[in-house]
């Protein structure tokens, strides 16, 4: 019996279907290049899509609400600047999370990070107020960055040391540390007056945080979060800590045989996530709140985590999400005083926003596989 | 005629063509070989009989009737049965339950499982394979656990019995009983579809055999109106046996000295017992065994991957208390690693990314903690001509390579360093014979550098090729040496089955 | 006197015991059948509070606290549907859907809640569940108390359980889930179809947490408030961990749970007793921590636990 060759019959099947696709090659040329820019947008409108539809089906008129909020956030310049003011913390959390998604840690904890950050920060500011700003603002700051980090690592040590699942340990943090600030605004750190307001004292002025125009309330800190997006995009992209720091994050196995020291770097993660959510925390005191108080943060840490998922992790983008969420705080307050709807309903979007990009991703995943089929 | 497939095709996502219009045609009641090399398309032909895979096009008859398969579900119903490569076994499981899996109504009750354990052992003295049926999948050895992969066909009924390379987990011993149960199977009608990629087998076993290269039918004939040379030139397109050219190794210098060495696995249990060797420099020392005994744990132990105990260690004529990463980068090391994609690739990165891993934090490719992007793809662009890796572009994702251009990578990457001591766990596993036999002559180019080679494999042929030196590994012990001559490859199978011989060989 | 006074306490506490066990038991078996099928639900925070808020509204609204349980059910089945769909058809990564899927609980309950009850928020009542006496073994001296003057709700995280434990371990369905959990390859060559065990198990433990979060606000107490759950959820994941995922193993992991709780709010209302209440308020959080590190070796969890499983072409 003789070989039975084949012919290359199907290789010119192929070729006339390339042909045929020619145009549709072309869009999706352009659909390659721009979908990195485009994926986050369609999440957030299919997110405030739904948001719409809930409204709707509460009664409540999405188009004065979206109108609203629209305005709330950028009717003015007073409300454009308020909404930097409600993104400036989200940047920070948005960036702590970023570096860590990027090594596969899952730290849920900038919430509880955030508010030793202005724990801590507090205490510097009062008890060591009588020093001049410039010495006083960094070293507040350094505070505020250095319990972050501390509390991060604890839970980065326990993840290496024990074992012990990062998201649960976390979240436990998270909730120790928002009863311990409780404990501290009505106990250890309150405000010596009659009223019984739970909350500590004013920081002295000297630690505030100057502000960038005058009467408005956005600070230095806005600018400070620009800044470290793009020191965090070098770091993790351009640097060889970064490179290790993805490779762990992609393939530890990998990273381990290339000897890279992968609990180390678990660490280390876990202190700079936590010291930017810290250091978020810091600025929120030093340059807004300036004072502790129970909800000094409504939920910032875990914006954080929509914050950068929008953006897949990438400092850069979280400049821009870190604003798009802040007008949708900033304005869904507006909105709730003005629309009577109430702005908790803004967690619920940013549940539906990392949903809409996981689904997203999957239908690019699916088209990309039909795309090899052909 | 039981099985007819026509014109089958599968392309995979990144236009992987794995099988191109292939037909094949099997008998009732005979032992069917399907020859061709790692990446011919074998496996995925019998995938998508198997349910496993979906064809693009293509129709497959089969006791006469056009059937489709969508899952192994539609396989099981028409009495179809697969041993895969890799077992299918539930580890947590025992023996019985892991036969009836997924063949019972999903309420029954495990109380019955008495009479699986009855019916077991009647099948088992029927054709030969004895098994505990309560025993756990993971206490069993290899042996073992293939006998209950073809239990599981034959329990549930089947007509045609597919083997995906049955016997590269096997001694040459244990495979002659495998291949004596086949015949025997066959003889009572069960009609087998045999994978594999040696010939010898071929000639053992088959009644008829065909061949498949690159994803396309070479040619479909009777065992016995073929020859060897015949079916080679048709697997491989030329001649196959490339003649390694190689020079006596003469060197007295010791670059690895190992004594008492021990390692546990993942559960925790000892997987290298007190292991003691010596490997020189310009010399290639093999060691050969049945994969499981303990070679994986003493590769990651000597990478410092899993921690190890030993009495003694001494790498470049320094005694050391224990291997780090500081200590393998200072003695010079290479490793290229068994499981190329889960350990020794970064798959997203980029194919020049991928060059710099183990040296991303050293000059000239970082330079002050920053990536250097010129270096780096300069490195790369280097490397693939030297290697010939075929890459349009090294910023391409190594992803889109193929495995014997990945590989390449990794085999040019760790030999660039000149390593003194280099480490090569099954270096040419699932990639094609023209990267093999690149691969190979690149590890005899660093042995001739004056490297020493300690080469783990599980396929003889490519220990006796490369080694200058073969021990055989056993339960996690090394049970003897032998020389690289093609005569002692029975003996070595015996001890790879634990028979100390070492008497004989001297 | 003091005697009898301090029996009185202690059978109090573990009253209190299994009633605050019951959401976890509830959420705590649910996850144990969708992680031997290799699921991790990190959701059930969410799907806790949406079980709860349902439970309660419903229950308002219709006077019939059954509706309200039906709703929970149902509830809990479209949040495992969604769960399944994007943590084992799309694929996504399980963390990442479980936080979404807790932002969508908080944002959803409390807007929902909000805007149906507006000012009203945590003085609306209903009327709860009440308990049920079981003929005789009521009457037990001590225990009759503690185990069988309670609520339907109970009763049936127990009966959930038990069902748990003979469907994973004495059917074939279970030797599918753990099959599935295992090695899903293997379980798929055998004509398992792992996408439909995988589903099945997920909506179980949709359903295990919103009644769960239910029995909060309509068994334990009889008010929803915004995050009436306060991170139960993220402790059931704790608690599977600590039973290492086992059904039995969890009940004792939620029962010892339910003695932190009880002997907590036992403490703070205590009167005259100089450490702050925040220490009590704490304790199950730390605790969970302390379970987390007792538990060693990775051995025992479901080997595909957390890996979506990629089905051949």
């Amino acid at each position: 019996m003789q070989p039975q060759l084949s012919s290359g019959s199907s290789g010119k099947a192929s070729h006339s279907k390339i042909n045929k696709t020619s145009l549709s090659r072309d869009l999706r040329f352009v659909w390659e290049r721009s979908k990195k820019f485009l994926t986050p947008l369609v999440a957030i409108a299919l997110a405030l899509g739904i948001g719409a539809v809930l409204m709707y089906l509460n009664g409540y008129s999405p188009l004065r609400a979206y109108s609203t909020l629209w305005w709330g956030a950028f009717g003015n310049l007073r409300n454009i600047s308020e909404v930097l003011v409600k993104a400036t913390p989200l940047m920070f959390t948005g960036l702590a999370m970023a570096v860590a998604f990027r090594a596969s840690i899952w730290n849920m904890g900038a919430e509880g990070q955030f508010f030793v950050g202005a724990i801590a920060t507090t205490w510097v500011g009062i008890h060591l107020g009588y020093l001049p700003p410039w010495i006083l603002i960094p070293l507040e700051m350094a505070a505020g960055i250095m319990a972050g980090a501390l509390a991060g690592m604890l839970a980065g040590y326990l993840k290496v040391r024990f074992n012990a699942n990062e998201v649960v340990t976390t979240i436990m943090i998270n909730y120790l540390i928002i009863i311990g600030t409780n404990y501290l605004v009505t106990g250890p750190m309150k405000e010596v007056t009659q009223d019984s307001f739970p909350q500590s004292a004013l920081i002295s002025a000297n630690a505030f945080l100057p502000r960038i125009v005058p009467t408005t309330r956005l600070n230095i800190g806005f600018l400070i979060a620009i800044v470290l997006s793009i020191i965090m995009y070098l770091l993790i992209f351009k640097t060889s800590f970064g490179y290790a720091l993805r490779a762990t994050g992609i393939n530890p196995e990998a990273a381990r045989f290339a000897r890279m020291d992968t609990k180390k770097i678990a660490l280390l993660v876990m202190a700079l996530s936590g010291g930017l959510a810290g250091l978020g925390g810091s600025i929120e005191i030093a340059g807004l709140a300036h004072r502790l108080f129970s909800n000094v943060s409504p939920g910032y840490g875990w914006d954080g985590i929509a914050v950068s998922l929008l953006v897949n992790n990438n400092p850069l983008g979280v400049m821009f999400s870190g604003i798009l969420f802040g007008a949708l705080r900033s304005g869904s307050e507006i909105m709730q005083i003005n629309a009577g709807i109430p702005s908790v309903l803004n967690s619920a979007i940013q549940g539906i926003v990392i949903l809409s990009v996981i689904a997203f991703g999957a239908y690019r995943f699916i088209s990309n596989k039909k795309e090899g089929k052909e | 005629m039981l099985l007819s497939m026509e014109k089958i095709n599968k392309i995979f996502p990144g236009n992987v063509v794995a099988t191109n219009n292939v037909s094949l045609e099997v008998r009732q009641g005979e032992i069917h070989c399907l020859l061709g090399e790692n990446g011919a398309g074998k496996t995925v032909l019998m995938n998508i009989l198997y349910g496993m895979y979906q064809p693009d096009s293509g129709q497959i008859y089969y006791k006469g009737q056009p059937i489709s398969i969508h899952s192994p579900k539609d396989s099981i119903e028409n009495r179809i049965g697969m041993v895969h490569q890799h077992f299918m076994l539930v580890e947590t499981l025992t023996v019985a339950e892991n036969i009836i899996l997924g063949q019972w109504k999903p309420w029954k009750n495990l109380k019955e499982m008495e009479k699986v354990h009855e019916r077991i052992k009647n099948l088992g003295e029927e054709y030969g394979l004895f098994v505990n049926p309560n025993a756990l999948i993971r206490e069993l050895s290899v042996g073992e656990q293939q006998r209950v992969e073809i239990l599981k066909a034959l329990y549930r009924g089947t007509d045609l019995l597919i083997l995906d390379e049955p016997t590269s987990v096997l001694t040459p011993q244990e495979t002659v009983q495998l291949l004596n149960l086949l015949r025997g199977l066959a003889d009572k009608g069960l009609t087998i579809i045999f994978i594999t990629h040696k010939f010898e087998e071929v000639f053992q076993v088959s009644d008829r055999v065909t061949v498949l290269r690159d994803g396309q039918l070479v040619g479909t004939t009777d065992t016995a109106q073929t020859t060897f040379g015949e079916l080679a030139k048709w697997m491989v397109g030329r001649e196959v046996f490339m003649d390694l050219d190689r020079s006596k190794s003469n060197s007295k210098e010791v670059v690895l000295s190992v004594r008492g060495l021990q390692a546990t696995d993942e559960r925790g249990l000892l997987a290298v017992k007190d292991v003691s060797f010596d490997v020189h420099a310009n010399e290639i020392v093999g060691i050969a065994g049945v994969s499981g005994n303990g070679q994986t744990e003493l590769a990651l132990g000597l990478a410092g991957l899993i921690e190890i105990k030993y009495d003694r260690l001494e790498l470049c004529g320094q005694e050391l208390k224990k291997i780090t990463a500081k200590n393998l980068d200072r003695i010079g090391f290479g490793h290229i690693p068994e499981d190329r994609q889960g350990m020794g690739l970064i798959l997203p990165f980029s194919v020049a990314e991928n060059f710099i891993l183990g040296e991303y934090n050293s000059e000239p490719y970082s330079h002050y903690g920053f990536l250097q992007n010129r270096q780096i793809i300069n490195h790369a662009q280097l490397l693939v001509n030297k290697f010939s890796v075929r890459v349009s572009n090294v910023k391409e994702e190594i992803t889109n390579l193929s495995g014997g251009n990945q590989q390449k990578v990794v085999v040019a990457r760790e030999l660039n360093r000149n390593p003194n001591f280099l480490l090569v766990n099954q270096p040419t596993r699932g990639i094609d014979i023209g990267a093999t036999e690149f691969v190979y002559q690149q590890i005899l180019k660093q042995r001739d550098a004056g490297s020493a080679v300690l080469l783990i494999s599980t396929d003889l042929e490519e220990v006796f090729k490369l080694s200058d030196r073969v021990l055989v590994m056993f339960e996690g012990q090394i049970i003897g040496e032998v020389p690289p001559d093609r005569e002692q490859i029975f003996k070595v199978g015996l001890m790879m089955a634990g028979k100390q011989v070492e008497e004989e060989l001297a | 006197m003091e005697d009898i006074q301090w029996i009185v306490g202690l059978q109090g506490i573990l009253v209190a015991t299994i009633r605050l066990a019951t959401p976890l038991i509830f959420s705590g078996i649910g996850l144990v059948i969708a992680e031997q099928a290799g699921v991790v639900n990190i959701g059930l925070e969410g799907i806790m509070l949406l079980g709860a808020f349902t439970g309660w509204t419903i229950g308002f609204y219709s006077g019939s606290l059954i509706l309200g349980l039906a709703a929970v059910i149902i509830v809990g089945l479209i949040s495992g549907l969604i769960f399944a769909l994007f943590t084992v058809t799309i694929r996504a990564n399980q963390i990442v859907v479980g936080v979404a899927f807790n932002m969508l609980g908080i944002g959803l309950s409390g807007f929902l809640y909000r805007t149906l009850f507006g000012r009203e928020i945590g003085l609306l009542k209903l009327e709860s569940f009440q308990s049920i006496e079981i003929p005789f073994l009521s009457n037990l001296p001590f225990i009759g108390k503690i185990l069988f003057q309670q609520n339907i709700l109970v009763y049936s995280s127990f009966v959930f359980c038990l069902l748990a434990i003979y469907v994973l371990y004495h059917t074939a369905a279970g030797l599918a889930i753990r099959s599935v959990g295992e090695h899903p390859r293997a379980a798929d060559t055998m004509g398992i179809n792992v996408f439909l065990v995988r589903y099945l198990c997920v909506l179980m433990s949709g359903v295990g947490a919103a009644l769960g979060g239910a029995f909060l606000s309509i068994a334990y107490t009889n008010i929803f408030v915004e995050n009436i759950v306060s991170g139960r959820g993220y402790i059931t994941l704790a608690i599977v961990a600590f039973g290492r995922w086992k059904p039995v193993g969890t009940l004792i992991g939620a029962l010892i749970f339910g003695l932190f709780y009880a002997i907590q709010l036992n403490l703070q209302s205590l009167r005259g007793i100089v450490i702050p209440y925040h220490v009590f308020q704490a304790l199950p959080y730390f605790m969970t921590i302390l379970a987390l590190l007792s538990m060693r070796g990775r051995a025992i969890r479901p080997k595909a636990l957390g890996k979506p499983y990629e089905p051949s072409a």
